[in-house]
């Protein structure tokens, strides 16, 4: 009887309500957690699984040998390649395709490359304007991997010992 | 100030002469006022709904809208400028003539209660006796725009929204109606001005209303929520099951006008407080002591505008502050807390102000300070 008309009363009084008032008022002076975007970022891992790159040795030969393990092991069938004998005897890619629209980002092709050639880098921004422009070429991925090769090997280098 | 309106007077009563010259001069001072209580009313709701998103935002540990100019002061114009240029679609089997009638007839009234509004002794575009009646009138009359609207989208969501929305502002406006009839009775005038002049005195802020009818004042601001469809009594929009309610199907500028005149409504409520439960434009310092204490601080207990201004502002933080604080109640908690708390409660402290102001009771000293006879 008397829990029940002590129920009534600080029901009454709004006193849940304005228990609940103060804590938002807590809040209104809080620090806030918004990242601005384009101008601040979150930090990255540098297992960051973005926009893929072919890479190159430091003297300047691509890596790839066209062994299509990638192509294999890709989920989504979103890399074709296609190879021949180069003059040296040394078997090399002709093509080397990534489908961006149908790539699932699982980094399986990085995994399965036995020459450190296709790596995911850290980058995320970028976009297509029309049809056909996230099909990405060899010497497009080339030259994202020219453009970035500092920073992927600075990734490889700190992940590589939890390999 | 004063010689320019009389020489202005004249110099109508002089062009148009003594037949047309009064009504003329009327109809412009009429005109004049209107303007002058509308156009900060527009310009307040335009930076209200800026306000909302931030103290929203920041209640949330967000930053809220800071990207168009200067920590986003200009987002309610980039906001406007969208609406304008937005094209107007009429769904296919809507009344058309309703269909454009209903934002007309939900703004109409949210305008128009702002007639009787005192902001300072005299500072009123109709000094009206039965203020409070068109008060209650014109926000009833704001639930027909909402019903049209519901009616008239030819959309079941509409309909669904109109429906809540009218079942509520209908339960809602009893307790609210009962909570004024409490304050009338207090300040014993159904004008806004008097009920204000009422709570003056020697006690400051505890010769306001708000403390004898302090139940009354949370039922007549929790109602003017509810009669405003505001969180967390929002079903009539309720987004997570109905999309937006009854104005689910309109675009660009009458969904602007919706927006206007629930926003204008949200003032309303809140200056309504402010007059009759919180002393309007009277000092809370208004105390004997502090009038007599000398120039340096009697300045504290002049009534003011300002005080005013300032009351509406925190009424309407409320409003924003509640919105970030509660979730939304459900359909039939509403109908409960209306028609099972509000309404008995108010007509319970009917009697009990009643009793108050009966004669052994109203000399004696807590009570006399605001039903003693002067």
């Amino acid at each position: 009887m008397l829990t029940r008309v002590r129920e009534i009363l600080s029901s009454l009084m709004l006193l849940e309500l304005f228990k609940g008032l103060w804590l938002t008022r807590h809040y209104l002076f809080a620090r806030k957690i918004t990242v601005m975007y384009p101008e601040e970022k979150t930090p990255r891992s540098p297992r960051m699984r973005g926009l893929h790159a072919l890479r190159r040795y430091p003297n300047g030969e691509e890596r790839c040998i066209a062994c299509k393990l990638c192509e294999a092991v890709c989920p989504a069938l979103a890399i074709t390649i296609e190879s021949e004998q180069r003059a040296d005897g040394t078997r090399r890619t002709t093509r080397y395709d990534i489908d961006l629209y149908k790539c699932i980002y699982c980094g399986f092709c990085e995994e399965s490359c036995p020459v450190d050639s296709i790596v995911e880098t850290h980058l995320v921004e970028y976009h297509g304007e029309v049809r056909g422009d996230l099909i990405y070429t060899k010497p497009m991925l080339l030259a994202i991997g020219d453009r970035w090769e500092a920073q992927i090997a600075a990734d490889r280098a700190e992940d590589a010992r939890y390999r | 100030m004063n010689e320019y309106v009389q020489q202005a007077q004249g110099f109508v009563n002089h062009q148009l002469g003594p037949v047309w010259g009064p009504p003329a001069w009327s109809f412009t001072t009429a005109l004049v006022s209107i303007v002058l209580v509308l156009v900060p009313l527009l310009l307040t709701v335009l930076y209200y709904q800026l306000v909302e998103r931030w103290v929203i935002g920041w209640m949330q540990v967000r930053k809220g809208p800071n990207r168009v100019g200067w920590k986003g002061v200009l987002q309610p114009i980039a906001d406007a400028i969208k609406l304008l240029m937005k094209e107007q679609i009429v769904p296919s089997g809507a009344n058309k003539a309703l269909f454009f009638l209903a934002p007309i007839v939900s703004v109409g009234p949210a305008m128009a209660a702002w007639a009787i509004i005192p902001f300072a002794p005299g500072w009123v575009v109709s000094n009206a006796d039965a203020a409070l009646l068109v008060l209650l009138a014109m926000t009833s009359l704001g639930v027909y725009g909402v019903i049209i609207a519901g009616w008239a989208s030819n959309s079941k969501y509409a309909f669904l929204g109109a429906l809540r929305a009218s079942a509520q502002m209908v339960s809602y406006e009893l307790a609210m109606g009962f909570a004024i009839v409490c304050a009338l009775m207090a300040g014993q005038s159904m004008n806004l001005t008097q009920i204000v002049s009422r709570q003056d005195g020697d006690w400051g802020l505890f010769h306001w209303f708000w403390l004898p009818l302090l139940p009354m004042f949370f039922v007549h601001f929790i109602s003017g929520l509810a009669e405003t469809n505001r969180a967390p009594f929002d079903v009539a929009e309720g987004e997570s099951e109905i999309v937006a309610g009854f104005h689910v199907e309109y675009s660009g500028m009458t969904f602007a006008v919706f927006f206007l005149a629930e926003y204008a409504n949200m003032i309303l409520v809140s200056t309504v407080s402010a007059l009759i439960f919180w002393g309007g434009w009277l000092s809370p310092f208004n105390f004997a002591f502090i009038r007599d204490a000398g120039p340096a601080i009697a300045w504290l207990a002049a009534p003011s505008i300002l005080w005013l201004l300032a009351k509406i502002a925190f009424f309407m933080f409320a409003f924003l502050w509640v919105r970030a604080t509660f979730p939304r109640f459900r359909y039939d908690q509403i109908m409960r807390l209306g028609w099972k708390v509000f309404i008995p409660l108010t007509l319970i402290w009917i009697a009990v102000v009643g009793v108050m102001m009966l004669e052994p009771l109203a000399s004696t000293f807590p009570f006399s300070i605001w039903f003693g006879r002067p």
